[in-house]
């Protein structure tokens, strides 16, 4: 057994440990009806193992430092309150007093900052790397201010890209490598993992895995313009038939049914210079993929869901929505709003 | 020996200064006076060399700074009160968080400390001058011309726009094509100007300009804790200077350091940006802890426990200071074990933190404690000191980081640790020595409330911010959805931020009110131990009317505390007054060396400081023949600074006898 074996089995061990205590009052089947509440709240939900043992650690902390400023506290206010002998005014206290507080005070210090450090080597460890070959490996790259979703597949044919709303089968470890098309992003999930910066020039990467099937919230954490408040992402954990069913479904070309030849020809004169359908000529690559727009949750990096309300409103009102997004005002006759709705409609 | 030096002096040039006292109303003091007096009028008021007006400039003009840092504040607090306000639009919310991180850390946290120090260090020291009292004039100037500057494009809605951090490539010409990153580039290498002149200054005004018996033991905490941050500085300012010039030649020179596409390195922008960013941070806390640790002691009527311990602590925390920057970077990518030493080392600074924060309360255990104003302050200073330092604990762990990184937490705790460490004790110092500013005490009624009012309202306001970072609230937001959960700390947070103003306008109101109608203060009303409270309320020009001989670390409490050999003899010392001088002494133990000839009063650093900060106006504009022209005044401003003039030539000063006591 080599040093790092011998390393993450004590970070197991304690991990196991924590995770019993926290059994008891975090049931796991509550993962969907949270996330309606507050869906970036990291400290209390945890669904995967990229993640859970930076929450116990969170735990540990707070409780063990709100402990410590209590004691602090209670010493200070002791100090400034308790009674005194009454002396002569004017009359000082010797400078060569009170060392003992500065020894032991400093000196228990040391030590629990020293538990931590050991404690936190041991979480950073535990987290650095699955336990297992990734089962998917998938690209994110941001954009001002979106996310564009790249699977990649051995068989070209088989690759697809999405948008903001990313996959994940249940209960597998995921790659996921990150890059960035203009400024510095970061890409968190934060029931699922840490954060990390999109770099433009890098590729940096870090894995997730959802041990629990729902939707998880994600959301742009590093400034990154004006509409840095709306990059908000979406990651559903699914079951691996469930998974592959989406998957294969991404991988077709757009259907193009037959009636909407209107809403495609603008379309095709309005937006295709950005936006790309997979199986049309419509391949612009600034703004996301719309192949199966309809699969998707969530439009304008989290800021809407999709309805046909909403998708008219984008459309027509980006920049009131969203100011500064490149999406522009389209300025469309109520004719051509319904002809690009009905066309869009088709998007499954 | 002492033929033989002798005999190779010029004996022109030799000189024993007279010993005597000089009392208040005698011919000597009034020759004094009228030697260190600036002219009346605009003429003094442009050209004074004086440390205690240059200081009492620089704690007004970072306190305005202060406040305007504090109304942009606000303003983000309305915005942020509830979700889904539009108040702002974005632009406006990035340009007001950015200058407002820009005014505060830059424009108030470190200025407002030089402005303690410059009025203080030689009150404190025992010198009639720091030792480059015209150097000090041009440190004001341009630190007053590069917050204009900083702040000139502001009502033209340009004003810098990305955070005050910066990052590469949002700051780069591509993704911001307007002058508001240029106007944050030029500020910046300007205002480094002033600091590390400020710094230079400093370091060696403590090494040369202690009074006779001041060893390097005995000097207050204030002055190790700007000491400390005056060398971080002359290490830590360049990195940040470099880093704004090279992103100002890449977006006006097209050069590419951090230009992606031609193979620039964005991460090296924050590589340089934190290298500098850290140490800054502690430059910006230690002096205040410094006041602290002098002012404490007065309150708590004993000297600090652990002098010696905190000192160390002092320049132990600015060391590992420079080991630590990674830790704003835990997020980039870098691999595991470079974060797990960066993460180690941060946990590791905390030890110095300890030995202070435990030192502060054993003074207070031992002590008799008085229930002032600047008591308070100064114990609720180490309440925020705790909290500030123990969330910087949680971040300082790495896998921890990864999620608070970027969120309201790190908000929260950049604001205990900037506010609770740096205003607490400024606002602190500032009702101690406020009767030695200008001889009048502050209201204790009114002193008490804002105490209050501060302390409720910044917990209030700030507190929530560390629950908002749990609940995953990202920075720099301009507004959050409802479903989000943040709604309710974000009201609480924008409450107490505004009670949080209202003990600062108590504040200001107090200092108004006692201005005119505090009661008058004697010399030394705290009953305080340093040198500063020796002579009158407010200082004469000349500061010490003989330069005294300090014996202990408490020179005014000797009699009491019964420590060390001797007593410092404050009425009786070197007369010194052939024109403006002041005694030099040797850098440990402060032995008397050598006569220093002071500077008089000169326009010339408003000049330099002027012309420089038109360099950058030009620069800016791209004035190409306006800059020239600028770059010929400054030289010109600089020539008759520097012009050789008979009355400051040094001459060696021979005091045998003490330089036989030193051998023996």
């Amino acid at each position: 057994m080599n040093a790092f074996e011998f390393r993450s089995r004590i970070g197991a061990t304690a991990n196991y440990a924590l995770s019993l205590c926290a059994l008891a009052i975090l049931p796991t089947s509550a993962a969907l009806a949270e996330n309606q509440v507050a869906p970036l709240n990291y400290f209390l939900h945890s669904y995967g193992p990229a993640s859970t043992p930076t929450m116990f650690l969170g735990w540990v902390f707070a409780s063990l430092l709100v402990a410590i400023f209590v004691i602090i506290a209670l010493l200070l206010l002791m100090a400034i309150f308790r009674k005194r002998p009454a002396v002569a005014p004017g009359l000082l206290g010797r400078e060569d007093e009170g060392m003992r507080w500065v020894y032991i005070g400093t000196g228990l210090s040391a030590c629990i900052l020293f538990a931590l450090a050991i404690y936190t080597l041991i979480t950073l460890n535990a987290i650095a790397k699955p336990t297992r070959a990734p089962a998917l490996t998938l690209t994110v790259t941001g954009y001002d201010w979106w996310w564009k979703v790249e699977y990649e597949d051995d068989d070209p044919t088989r690759s697809f890209v999405t948008a903001n709303e990313i996959h994940i089968p249940v209960g597998q470890p995921v790659l996921v490598k990150l890059k960035s098309a203009d400024v510095i992003h970061a890409f968190w999930v934060p029931m699922l993992a840490g954060k990390t910066q999109m770099i433009p020039g890098l590729t940096n990467q870090q894995w997730l895995q959802a041990d629990v099937e729902g939707v998880y919230s994600g959301q742009c954490t590093q400034y990154c313009g004006v509409q840095h408040a709306h990059m908000g992402l979406e990651v559903v954990a699914q079951s691996e038939d469930e998974f592959r069913t989406w998957q294969d479904a991404q991988r077709r070309a757009a259907d193009m049914t037959a009636g909407v030849d209107a809403g495609k020809a603008l379309f095709m004169d309005r937006c295709a210079g950005c936006h790309a359908i997979r199986g049309t000529e419509a391949v612009g690559a600034h703004a996301p993929d719309l192949t199966h727009l309809n699969s998707r949750r969530l439009i304008a990096a989290g800021l809407l869901t999709k309805s046909p309300d909403h998708l008219v409103q984008w459309i027509t009102h980006a920049q009131d929505l969203k100011p500064g997004a490149r999406m522009p005002n389209m300025v469309l006759s109520a004719a051509e709003v319904d002809a690009l709705s009905a066309f869009l409609s088709t998007l499954n | 020996m002492t033929n033989v030096d002798q005999s190779m002096l010029d004996l022109n040039f030799c000189r024993v200064p007279e010993m005597g006292s000089a009392p208040v109303g005698s011919a000597a003091e009034t020759r004094l006076a009228r030697l260190w007096e600036s002219a009346p009028g605009w003429r003094g008021w442009l050209s004074t060399v004086d440390h205690k007006t240059i200081g009492l400039r620089y704690l007004v003009t970072a306190f305005i700074f202060l406040l305007m840092g504090g109304v942009e504040a606000l303003i983000m607090r309305l915005q942020l009160a509830r979700p889904d306000q539009t108040l702002l639009t974005p632009e406006q919310y990035s340009q007001l968080f950015t200058m407002h991180g820009v005014t505060m850390i830059f424009l108030y946290s470190l200025p407002i400390l030089s402005g303690f120090s410059n009025y203080l260090w030689p009150l404190m020291l025992g010198s009639r001058d720091m030792a480059f009292p015209r150097l000090n004039a041009l440190s004001y100037w341009i630190f007053l011309f590069s917050g204009i500057f900083l702040y000139a494009s502001f009502p033209l809605g340009e004003a810098p726009n990305a955070g005050w951090f910066n990052y590469v490539p949002f700051a780069g010409l591509e993704y911001n094509t307007g002058p508001n990153i240029d106007v944050y580039a030029l500020g910046m290498v300007l205002l480094g100007i002033s600091t590390t002149v400020g710094a230079v200054n400093f370091i060696v005004t403590l090494f040369r300009m202690r009074a006779p018996g001041m060893s390097i033991d005995r000097v207050p905490i204030l002055v190790w804790g700007t000491l400390t941050a005056s060398v971080a500085n002359i290490f830590a300012v360049p990195s940040v200077s470099l880093a704004f010039f090279m992103l100002w030649l890449d977006r006006q020179a097209g050069t590419h350091f951090f230009d992606v596409l031609n193979g620039g390195k964005p991460l090296l922008w924050q590589h340089l940006f934190w290298m500098f960013g850290h140490p800054w941070v502690y430059a910006v806390v230690l002096p205040a802890m410094g006041i602290v640790s002098d002012a404490l002691p007065t309150f708590c009527r004993r000297p600090l426990v652990g002098y010696s311990a905190v000192a160390l602590s002092t320049m132990a925390t600015m060391l590992l200071g420079f080991g630590v920057w990674i830790h704003h970077m835990f997020a980039t990518g870098l691999p595991t074990l470079a974060l797990s030493f960066f993460g180690a080392a941060s946990m590791v600074i905390s030890i110095p933190s300890a030995v202070a924060v435990f030192a502060w309360i054993a003074t207070i255990w031992l002590g008799r404690p008085v229930f002032t104003t600047p008591f308070l302050f100064f114990a609720g200073f180490v309440i925020l000191f705790v909290i500030g330092g123990l969330s910087g604990v949680m971040t300082a762990a790495v896998p921890l980081d990864f999620q608070l990184n970027e969120t309201y937490f790190i908000v929260a705790h950049l604001h205990y640790v900037l506010i609770g460490i740096n205003v607490f004790p400024v606002v602190g110092g500032i009702y101690y020595w406020f009767p030695k500013f200008f001889g009048r005490m502050m209201n204790e009624t009114l002193g008490k409330w804002s105490f209050w009012v501060m302390f409720i309202g910044f917990n209030l306001g700030f507190f929530p911010m560390h629950l908002a970072g749990l609940l995953g609230m990202p920075r720099r937001i301009y507004t959050y959805a409802p479903h989000m959960g943040w709604t309710a700390v974000n009201m609480v947070t924008s409450v107490g931020s505004f009670v949080f103003a209202a003990g600062i306008l108590i504040f200001l109101v107090n200092i108004l009110v006692s201005l005119k109608r505090g009661v008058p203060a004697t010399s030394n009303p705290w009953d305080a131990p340093t040198l500063e409270w020796a002579m009158p309320s407010p200082p004469p020009v000349y500061n010490f009317a003989v330069i005294p001989f300090v014996a202990s670390r408490h020179p005014l409490w000797e009699d009491r505390l019964d420590e060390g050999v001797g007593r410092s003899s404050l009425e009786q010392g070197y007369l010194l007054m052939e024109g403006r001088e002041t005694i030099g002494t040797t850098p440990l133990d402060a032995k008397p060396d050598i006569i220093l000839k002071m500077p008089d009063d000169s326009y010339t650093p408003f000049f330099l400081g002027l012309f420089s900060a038109l360099v950058f106006v030009g620069l800016l504009l791209h004035w190409r023949d306006f800059t020239v022209l600028m770059v010929l005044a400054c030289s010109l401003s600089l020539t008759v600074w520097m012009w050789p003039r008979q009355a400051l030539v040094q001459r060696v000063q021979d005091i045998e006898h003490d330089k036989e006591a030193a051998h023996g």
